[in-house]
């Protein structure tokens, strides 16, 4: 099955986010961002939050993604998240609220407190759906 | 008579119970709907899931996850998923009772410890002395974590050796009229047979392969739970509209009976006083 084009299928367990043709994914692995093209070898990694990157033509569209895995094929790209916002689907306001709780409480905090690690990362969850929106 | 104030009392009664089922049932209707949405909407990822797992389980060893181990089934984890909340016709009696009859066929052969989810699973077992390993409510629906605080300490227990297999009796939703009971095998996971033209590839795993079936099998295990959470959520709603249909529908019959004999009685009443007024004055001449 020859095809210049890759699906990608974005889905969180309580929705299916996304299901497009596109030309080109970069994805934020655990260990760096990988980029894959269409003929990829199958390959499977972890994601971490980030921002998913995936390109139709010259147009390029970005996802905030949570925790969750890709599974890569030659022409499909499957990804499995906690999470998965499209800029237009987050709430700029709520993301802000959550990132200054989760600074608020920070401030008060260091690294041996038991919350300390959980609200590190709802504060980069919040950021990261705060840089999303704004792009 | 004393006896028309009492009908007349009991109509009341049938009516306002009616009234009850009649709002039960329509909220249970706009419920269902949410909660069959859901069911749909979570099937993607489930069934992406379980393609990627199973496309894993043909390449893996089960040497490399503690959770692909098979052992022989001695100690049995059997959970068992109702509502939190009754008047929802047999939901929850068919649920307890496949449990029996399931604890039944395996206790003889099988040590079978309990883990139950919903208010109904854990009274019905708790008066019958049983002691839980995990309990959680089932507040009428269904989240990720909630699937994920009951898969946990299953996910441990099976990975440290102290029970063999995982059994779930939980209700499937066909449709809003029928749901059925069924017992799955969560654990050990079955590795689904390779179609012939199938020809297994060899993946680049990263990190490493290790690491990724840490994150991947618990996850998988999760989502089972969690789409067994949804299914059995929108069948509590499914079985109690019909129930409460069924409710509503004998009252409607009830009161058409008893306004029946209240009328008799009332006839029968003013005859006999008619009867009373005639013969007394009969009794003047």
């Amino acid at each position: 099955m020859e095809s210049d084009k890759i699906r990608l299928k974005i889905a969180s367990p309580y929705r299916e986010v996304l299901d497009v043709e596109v030309d080109e994914v970069i994805a934020p692995g655990e260990e760096g961002q990988f980029g894959v093209l269409p003929g990829h070898t199958p390959f499977l990694s972890t994601i971490s939050v980030g921002q998913l990157i995936y390109r139709q033509g010259s147009q390029l569209r970005y996802v905030a993604v949570s925790h969750g895995y890709a599974e890569v094929e030659y022409y499909q790209v499957i990804v499995l998240l906690d999470a998965a916002e499209l800029p237009e689907d987050i709430d700029l306001e709520r993301a802000e609220k959550a990132r200054q709780r989760a600074e608020g409480r920070l401030a008060g905090m260091g690294p041996e407190d038991k919350d300390y690690f959980e609200e590190l990362a709802a504060l980069d969850r919040a950021m990261n759906r705060i840089a999303v929106a704004k792009i | 008579m004393a006896n028309l104030k009492d009908i007349r009392k009991r109509i009341n009664s049938v009516k306002s119970t009616q009234q009850i089922t009649k709002a039960m049932q329509m909220v249970a209707a706009s419920k269902l709907k949410k909660a069959q949405d859901s069911v749909v909407q979570a099937r993607p990822y489930a069934s992406k899931m379980s393609d990627v797992m199973a496309s894993l389980a043909v390449r893996v060893k089960p040497g490399k996850h503690p959770l692909l181990q098979r052992r022989d089934e001695k100690n049995i984890e059997l959970l068992v998923i109702t509502s939190d909340r009754g008047l929802c016709g047999g939901f929850n009696t068919n649920v307890t009772k496949a449990a029996d009859a399931f604890l039944k066929e395996k206790q003889p052969d099988c040590e079978v410890s309990l883990s139950v989810v919903g208010r109904k699973a854990r009274d019905y077992y708790r008066r019958r002395d049983w002691e839980f390993k995990t309990e959680e409510m089932n507040p009428g629906s269904a989240s990720f974590s909630q699937a994920e605080a009951v898969a946990r300490p299953v996910i441990d227990r099976y990975a440290e050796g102290e029970i063999d297999a995982v059994y779930v009796v939980f209700t499937e939703f066909q449709s809003a009229m029928t749901q059925d009971v069924v017992v799955k095998r969560l654990l050990p996971l079955e590795p689904k047979a390779l179609a012939e033209d199938e020809i297994p590839v060899e993946y680049l795993y990263e990190p490493s392969e290790g690491a990724l079936l840490a994150e991947i099998i618990p996850r998988y295990i999760c989502t089972q739970i969690f789409s067994m959470l949804l299914e059995s959520v929108a069948s509590e709603h499914g079985s109690r509209m019909t129930a409460m249909d069924s409710a509503t529908n004998n009252a409607t019959e009830m009161t058409a009976k008893l306004t029946l004999l209240y009328n008799r009685a009332r006839q029968a009443a003013i005859t006999t006083e008619l009867m009373e007024i005639v013969s007394g004055a009969e009794a003047l001449n």
